[in-house]
């Protein structure tokens, strides 16, 4: 006390009326009035605080908790649906492409057997076209021989009738023919 | 120039209901935390603006706190231990603006909040436990001859708390105010002085922008000390077994 009177008065500006300063926190007659609006402040802030802004505030926070939870439950929801709807399509391409190589299988195999049939069917008809030229061959091979002789008969006819001057008897060219042949 | 503890006086303003300089910037200092934090979360957005999110870093730190002391449970205290450190953190701040008053540089002030807490915990011990909550003072595993020496040791201790409490966080700021005012009327004086001294004034002002970023560090410290120092005795409170 004494050392902060010889402060103040080596320090105030002369003419300063102030009262004599003691050490503040320790003047007692000072802390009922302290204490007074300590209660009053402190009681409205609790107040205050408790009721209004911390539920406010905490509010807020947990809101966003709790929407942060809700759009990462969401995001997973999403994730898996977009995971099914991926095997759901690998699933569905493995189908396909399986049916398309049956498909492919079974329209070779038709194919084939439709070729096969044409072949076959060609082949028949031109083993019969074969025959019936054989057949025809045969025939006209037949008729000419048939011929050849009736034009030897004429040949040596004509011939005959050349050297001699007159036809010869058929049934003599006939039997030399005949002699020939055999 | 004025003494380096004339800042502490306690000037009346409405004497006839003991209102003084220091019952308007307790009323300041709550006004400022009602008022700021009712003005940061206005919007309630999800994504926080600047303000919402300082509001959100305050909340969360002092629940942080609390919750890593004295467990889930501890969260009954939340709103008291918000309020004490938002009104210690702002008074203290308040406090660093030139000319204005330092309302936690009162030991009455920061007992009285001390008290608060002791109080509370006290309280709510013997409501909870009921004389369970004085197993306190009686560590487990203690030989029975040495059990008296540790009650007694361990009585001191629970007693010293209020005072230790509100006396860290009043001379801290006491102290720190008046080295602030010290050095500042270095500066002045030295000014005054003229000649070779007037060319030494810079030297105290620096120091005083040096204690000045340290009296900032001190302001918010001392809070969260208090605040660090509720919750541990809070937890006295909640779980009383040694």
């Amino acid at each position: 006390m004494a050392q902060a009177q010889t402060t103040h008065a080596t320090t105030e500006a002369p003419g300063g009326a102030h009262e004599d300063i003691g050490f503040p926190p320790f003047e007692t007659e000072t802390y009922g009035g302290q204490l007074l609006w300590l209660a009053i402040t402190f009681v409205a802030l609790y107040t205050l605080l408790s009721r209004l802004v911390l539920p406010r505030l905490g509010g807020i926070i947990e809101n966003r908790r709790a929407m942060i939870a809700n759009d990462l439950d969401d995001a997973a929801a999403m994730k898996s649906r977009a995971e099914e709807a991926g095997t759901a399509y690998e699933k569905a391409l493995a189908e396909a492409k399986g049916r398309a190589q049956a498909l492919a299988q079974e329209t070779r195999a038709k194919l084939a057997a439709e070729s096969d049939a044409r072949r076959k069917a060609l082949e028949a008809d031109l083993n019969q076209r074969l025959a019936e030229s054989d057949a025809t061959i045969t025939t006209k091979k037949a008729e000419a021989m048939s011929h050849v002789d009736a034009i030897a008969r004429d040949t040596a006819s004509a011939i005959i009738e050349r050297l001699t001057g007159k036809a010869p008897a058929p049934q003599a060219v006939e039997a030399a023919l005949k002699q020939i042949k055999a | 120039m004025a003494s380096p503890i004339e800042q502490f006086q306690i000037k009346p303003i409405i004497p006839v209901i003991n209102f003084t300089n220091s019952s308007l910037f307790m009323i300041g200092a709550a006004a400022v935390i009602v008022g700021g934090l009712l003005y940061a979360t206005r919007k309630r957005a999800v994504v926080p603006g600047r303000a919402q999110s300082v509001a959100e870093v305050l909340h969360d730190f002092v629940a942080n706190t609390l919750v890593d002391a004295t467990g889930k449970e501890g969260m009954k205290f939340f709103p008291l231990v918000f309020s004490l450190f938002m009104f210690v953190l702002t008074a203290n701040l308040l406090g660093m603006i030139p000319g204005f008053f330092t309302v936690t540089s009162h030991i009455i002030v920061t007992f009285a909040l001390a008290l608060l807490v002791i109080g509370t915990v006290v309280t709510y011990g013997f409501m909870k436990h009921g004389t369970h909550f004085l197993g306190l003072f009686v560590p487990s595993g203690v030989p029975a001859w040495l059990l008296p020496f540790i009650v007694v040791i361990e009585l001191i201790s629970f007693l010293s708390r209020p005072i230790s409490l509100s006396l860290r966080l009043f001379a801290n700021m006491l102290a720190g105010h008046i080295a602030l005012k010290v050095f500042a009327g270095f500066v002045v004086s030295l000014l005054a002085a003229g000649g070779a001294l007037t060319i030494l004034a810079p030297l105290p002002l620096l120091m005083a922008v040096a204690l000045m970023a340290l009296e900032f560090l001190v302001a918010a410290l001392q809070a969260y000390v208090f605040t660090v120092l509720t919750c541990i005795y809070l937890n006295d409170a909640l779980h009383p077994g040694h």
